[in-house]
């Protein structure tokens, strides 16, 4: 190794004009990348900027086809993860990489678990594993527990436990706290910036500014496969950055919110005394026409389960619910999407619950419309091609066909189908399951100021996001969710990060529940 | 505290499969003119045990989110081929013994290079193996026939200290020495890992093809020992081709009535073999019932949908419906 002083800054990996094509695109294109021990680096760029491309190359997911890369001074080559972690690289993916049927346990020692006699020692299994957990302070998660019954957020918690577990030389996070709660981040940032202290090299991928901004040392701005710029965090603007990311100026990020009318809006979907075992209690809210209503709190205080139930998803609820002032029973999702409820439901995530990703773009936006697309019981090609052109012109979807795997298509467009396959139907109402996740600022923009685009059109839209920027920014109220039950609901001028989280965290009722 | 839960948790399955039984065993032993006797005991341990030993097989392929329909066959080649070599003085009986274990891993050391190298669908693949498997058994025993050590099957399909059937203790042993020790084995998680989710592994960089290929190999073995088991038991070799498609077909519904889940990474081979056992014992209640042979098939599996209503009986209670598709 190195020993020649100044490890601060000493280079612990280096690309080199790296490229990778697939087919004909070119994923990244002569991409130079130099990373110090000690130094926290952050790369931005819009989805299907290169980034994904870049992190598989350093964890040995893809060989690059040109261009080398260098470890502590000497050339290395990747052919499978098994070696990228050999080297002492760990990632932290955006795609979870954790196997849902192990335990917590299983999962954070599985790349090299600790052996006795040829078996899996299991008590030093888990004695590494609750280091590993209390280490990215996420103790509260039992090791024996499935992955399959955790919340979405505490898998993140796990891929970032195991990581660790690795003892690595280089971490990269690719997208590792857009799960995240609030109180999740800072620990996870206290942990980053031990290991930085520790001489660990940190690749830190994300969308959101203000955790570079607090996190980063250098970052490097990447755009269609290329890297733009690298510079000295803070030595750029927002405004700077994200017009690096985007090539194209940004106005506002928010559309403008109309302004609050004195008589109440008309209530399109009233909920009252919505209960579903302990998971939902006494949920008494309306959404009006032209309303956008915001879900907040922490993740997995019931936010999820009030969408399903609203859906027809779960079974077992109790309470009333009423569209337009009258009763329904909304018994599964295809009653829901009926013309008397017109509801549609974004679900939270796109992969499994929103999209066939084997089955074509042209499929799959017209999946949620074919009893209205059919003509004598057949579908009724010419009436669907129209409804989905209009649908890719509405929502500006980007792709290189229609007939193409929508597996093919970056996440920000993903999204987008996702949403067309459902605003096909013209629905009234819009539940949307924390929509922008891990999707570029562009499309983010865009899904924003189409929901205020279908709010002012009259629909009734809810809409649950992990996000505060995005709450303050988007919504004319939000209500705030904790153990099941709306706790407070913020609009206006009290609409403000700071009572956001206060009312989330909700101090005093812990504190009764834990004497109770 | 929570400890247990979380046991419970994992093993539920294999519990479910374990309730099955014991119900059905139940209703069988309560009709039964004769009662729980040794004799009763042996028989139905040595009959559930050729199943439970294909089940096994079963099992492990289907949590790699594989399935193998060569298994009925690999147990009816080992079969034939007992009862060929394992005959004469206590070495050439081991010496024979040894062999037709080796021969059952080859067969699943096939099916795994077939499925993994070859890249070829499990279904198909142990399709066509079979049938060779099946070639081979024809061509070893165009006739039933053949012998085997009669001493040694006595044993194993006897009983110990008069009571205990030494068929159940030759299961256990095989779940304590080859089982459990694959299920700790960094192969076994990786097996598991596979029929969980193989994208994820493979980005973890867990040694897949290993624990696929093990997989693959011991269900060989486990299949082997059932051919073995069957020769003790019946004395003879015979290529009975209904009867190996029989065994594989049930050995499915087994590990279904075990809490093996097909979609792969859950279950285990001990559920499987109550499984074996709850689906054995469906064959047995219509002789109980002194059912007319016409009606046997029918009813078995009237009573075999039963059995895996009841499994299923936990998705009623579903509160949230998106967890039937999970």
């Amino acid at each position: 190794m190195d020993t020649s002083g100044n490890t601060a800054a000493m280079p612990l990996l280096r690309m080199e004009g790296v490229s990778k094509r697939y087919g004909g695109v070119r994923a990244l294109e002569n991409a130079h990348l130099t990373v110090g021990t000690g130094r926290i680096h952050a790369i931005l760029g819009e989805n299907g900027a290169g980034k994904s491309t870049l992190i598989k190359v350093i964890a040995g997911v893809v060989e690059p086809d040109e261009g080398r890369m260098l470890l502590g001074g000497r050339t290395i080559s990747f052919r499978s993860p098994a070696d990228a972690a050999a080297a002492g690289i760990a990632c932290v993916f955006q795609e979870l990489s954790l196997i849902p049927d192990l335990s917590v346990a299983d999962n954070i020692v599985i790349s090299n678990p600790p052996r006795r006699f040829g078996m899996i020692d299991r008590v030093a299994q888990r004695r590494i594993a609750e280091e590993a957990l209390s280490r990215a302070g996420a103790a509260d998660i039992h090791p024996r527990a499935l992955v399959r019954d955790l919340p979405l957020s505490r898998r993140q918690m796990v891929e970032i436990a195991k990581a660790l577990a690795r003892q690595p030389r280089i971490l990269i996070l690719d997208e590792a706290t857009s799960a995240l709660t609030a109180s999740d981040v800072e620990k996870v940032f206290a942990v980053l910036k031990r290991l930085k202290a520790e001489g660990l090299a940190i690749l830190y991928i994300s969308h959101r500014m203000h955790e570079i901004a607090e996190l980063a040392d250098e970052c490097t701005v990447f755009r269609n496969g290329r890297n733009v710029e690298s510079y000295v965090a803070g030595t750029r603007t927002d405004g700077e950055v994200v017009e690096m990311m985007i090539g194209r100026e940004v106005s506002t990020v928010f559309p403008a919110k109309p302004e609050p009318s004195p008589d109440p809006p008309v209530p399109i979907l009233e909920c009252r005394d919505l209960g579903w075992g302990e998971r939902l209690r006494d949920i008494s809210f309306s959404v009006g026409a032209g309303e956008v209503v915001g879900l907040g709190g922490l993740d997995g205080q019931g936010q999820r389960d009030l969408l399903l139930a609203l859906f027809g998803v779960l079974r077992g609820t109790s309470g009333t619910l009423l569209v337009d002032g009258t009763p329904v029973a909304i018994a599964s999702p295809s009653a829901a999407r009926v013309a008397g409820i017109g509801m549609a439901l974004i679900p939270e995530d796109r992969k499994t619950e929103g999209l066939m990703l084997p089955m074509t773009v042209r499929e799959n936006l017209s999946f949620a419309t074919l009893d209205r697309l059919t003509k004598r019981g057949m579908i009724d090609r010419d009436a669907e091609q129209a409804a989905i052109e209009e649908m890719v012109r509405l929502l500006g979807i980007k792709t290189a066909g229609l007939d193409i795997p929508v597996g093919a298509l970056s996440g920000g467009n993903q999204q987008k189908v996702v949403i067309a396959k459902w605003l096909m139907r013209k629905p009234r109402i819009v539940l949307l399951n924390d929509p922008t996740r891990g999707i570029d600022v562009g499309t983010k923009q865009e899904i924003y100021q189409l929901l205020r685009r279908l709010a002012d059109a009259g629909a009734a839209i809810l809409f649950y996001s992990t996000d505060y920027d995005e709450l303050i920014g988007c919504c004319d109220r939000v209500l705030v969710l904790y153990d099941g039950r709306i706790v407070r609901e913020l609009q206006g001028e009290g609409l403000t990060e700071h009572a956001l989280i206060a009312s989330a965290l909700n101090v005093e009722q812990a504190d009764q529940l834990e004497g109770a | 505290m929570t400890e247990w839960r979380y046991w419970l948790n994992e093993q539920r399955g294999t519990l479910i499969g374990l309730a099955i039984f014991l119900m059905m065993f139940a209703v069988y032993i309560a009709n039964h003119p004769a009662g729980l006797t040794a004799n009763v005991a042996q028989t139905a341990a040595n009959k559930g045990v050729l199943l439970a030993f294909v089940a096994m097989a079963q099992a492990l392929v289907v949590i790699t989110a594989g399935i193998d329909l060569s298994v009925g066959m690999i147990f009816i080649l080992t079969n034939c081929l007992a009862s060929w070599i394992v005959v004469g003085s206590p070495l050439a009986t081991t010496a024979g013994v040894v062999g037709v274990l080796a021969a059952g891993m080859l067969c699943g050391a096939i099916n795994g290079l077939l499925v993994i190298y070859g890249r070829l669908q499990p279904i198909v693949a142990t399709i066509a193996t079979g049938a060779v498997y099946f070639g081979i058994a024809l061509l070893l025993r165009p006739f039933p026939g053949g012998s085997v050590n009669e001493d040694l099957a006595d044993a194993v399909t006897g009983r110990l200290f008069g009571v205990v059937p030494a068929s159940l203790v030759l299961l256990a042993a095989v779940v304590l020495l080859v089982w459990i020790p694959f299920r700790r084995s960094v192969a076994g998680r990786a097996a598991y890992a596979a029929g969980s989710s193989e994208p994820a592994a493979f980005m973890s960089g867990m040694p897949l093809r290993r624990g696929k290929f093990a997989a693959y190999t011991v269900a060989g073995l486990f299949a082997g020992m059932g051919g073995l088991f069957l020769t003790f038991f019946t004395y003879t070799g015979e290529a009975a081709y209904a009867s190996g498609g029989g065994y594989t077909l049930w050995s499915i519904a087994a590990v279904v009535l075990g809490g093996v889940s097909l979609y792969g990474g859950r279950g285990s081979a001990v559920g499987a073999i109550f499984g074996a056992f709850a689906a054995r014992t469906t064959g047995d209640m219509l002789f109980v019932f002194d059912v007319d042979p016409l009606w046997q098939p029918l009813l078995q599996g009237v009573v075999l949908l039963i059995a895996v209503s009841i499994g299923a009986a936990g998705l009623l209670r579903v509160r949230n419906r998106l967890e039937w598709f999970r």
